[in-house]
């Protein structure tokens, strides 16, 4: 037994014949173009894959590379593990172009700096190229350069999410550095918007990070909230999280919610007339002695950490459109037992936000469509 | 006996517990049961012998709510969950 060698006009014809394409190139290679329904395999990888690849020994493949000369060598290696229907096409892939053989051009998703620094993730088979591009063209909004939003932001950042837009209106204190970590002991009196872009933009200069400096109200929801595809809500009050809410409904974005009280989170994702949103789980605003803030019931530093990383998950799933958000779900942390609990959440009929007859938003007929 | 969460906001009103055990085949008995033991939780649960607006109570993952109410059954194996809003967040 012995391994065909082909020319690149009879590799043509197998390949438009079904035989199985294996291409023995590098990724950088197969960046710039390739046989259609063609599997990459660098020569290096192939005693590792092969196998996993190509269960069955006796499926016909063809081999190529670029000249016919590593392919060749990949040949001689199939064929000691078994592999008994090997062609190889000995000749340039430039010829194949040339006489018309079939030709996937590249899709620059990503360019080379791009496809190196996020190459960890890229390598997810639910990412991609095409995933990593969400990620670039995704627009996020945290509201708050705080607790939640620090931890969100940093890897939101690091994963190449594209615009990281913060609204704040505070000036970092001393007593943010415990949990905010976005923000540096040289920095306190300094906006926090303008701290937060200085760490984000030094870990990943190609991040757009737009400074809101302003506190979220009725009066500026809707214009900030209108140029994002997500909100990541880590507001510390209730009268914030009600108009975030309404304005998110009428204007269709999805809102990541986290809260945070001592040694314990809370965690869901409202996702438009699709889920309950945060009037159906709280329909009416408690007293406040029933919800005091950090400032005054305290917070352990590590626990906006847990959950805004949480937040910080359900946005990539909700950019990359794969996985189960927690939408319909509350998800709670408890860090003194770390240990979860999970209640389900429903969409209220008679949500005053998004029931049926609802008073203060009406369901786009886009939505129910 | 079913188990009873308490969430950190309520937890001055028994004592610091984050769990509590208490018998009852209904959340009305099992609450009932909760107030006996914890007097000062009556007020912070309850408005008029009514359920609380600002406390959602979940058998299990269920909200009663969407059950029964006071008189959703609850089984010796259950856990209830008082869950208030909680805002804390960025400052």
């Amino acid at each position: 037994m012995s391994v065909r060698q082909v020319s690149v006009a009879e590799a043509i014809a197998l390949a438009a014949d079904g035989r199985r394409v294996i291409d023995v190139r590098e990724p950088s290679e197969w960046a710039e173009g390739h046989l259609p329904g063609a599997t990459l395999l660098p020569l290096a990888d192939l005693p590792s894959r092969i196998g996993e690849l190509v269960p069955d020994r006796s499926t016909p493949l063809l081999l190529h590379c670029a000249s016919g000369a590593r392919s060749a060598r990949a040949a001689v290696r199939l064929e000691a593990l078994g592999y008994s229907d090997l062609v190889n096409m000995a000749g340039h892939i430039g010829d194949w172009r040339r006489l018309g053989g079939a030709w996937e051009a590249p899709q620059q998703l990503l360019t080379d700096a791009q496809a190196r620094r996020y190459s960890r993730q890229v390598l997810i088979p639910e990412i991609g190229q095409a995933g990593q591009r969400k990620l670039l063209d995704g627009k996020v909004l945290l509201i708050g350069a705080g607790g939640l939003g620090s931890p969100a932001a940093f890897y939101l950042t690091s994963s190449g999410v594209g615009t990281i837009g913060l609204v704040d209106d505070d000036l970092v204190d001393e007593s943010n550095l415990q949990r905010q970590i976005l923000h540096t002991a040289d920095r306190v009196g300094m906006l926090k918007t303008e701290s937060a872009r200085m760490t984000l933009n030094a870990l990943n200069p190609e991040t757009r990070v737009v400074e809101h400096r302003e506190r979220l109200s009725d009066e500026n929801v809707e214009r900030l909230i209108a140029g994002y595809d997500i909100v990541l809500d880590g507001t510390d009050n209730f009268e914030t999280r009600y108009i975030l809410n309404d304005a998110a409904l009428k204007l269709h974005k999805p809102v990541v919610h986290g809260s945070i009280y001592r040694w314990d989170g809370q965690v869901t994702t409202f996702v438009p007339f699709d889920g309950p949103c945060y009037r159906c789980m709280y329909p009416t605003q408690p007293p406040p002695e029933l919800a005091p803030a950090c400032s005054v019931a305290g917070v352990l530093g590590v626990l906006p950490g847990i959950v805004g990383l949480l937040q910080a998950n359900e946005v990539f799933k909700l950019l990359l459109g794969v996985g189960e958000t927690l939408a319909g779900r509350l998800l709670m942390f408890d860090a003194m037992s770390t240990s979860f609990d999970e209640v389900r959440i429903w969409r209220d009929p008679a949500c005053p936000a998004c029931g049926e007859g609802a008073r203060l938003i009406a369901e786009p007929a886009a939505a129910s469509a | 006996m079913s188990r009873v969460k308490i969430p950190p906001v309520l937890r001055d009103s028994v004592g610091g517990s984050r769990d509590l055990t208490a018998s009852g085949q209904t959340v009305a008995a099992v609450l009932d049961d909760l107030f006996a033991q914890h007097p000062a939780l009556r007020e912070r649960v309850t408005e008029d012998g009514q359920l609380s607006r600002f406390i959602n109570v979940y058998v299990n993952d269920r909200d009663v709510r969407y059950r029964d109410g006071l008189d959703t059954p609850v089984g010796a194996e259950d856990t209830v969950i008082l869950l208030p809003a909680m805002a804390g967040g960025a400052r």
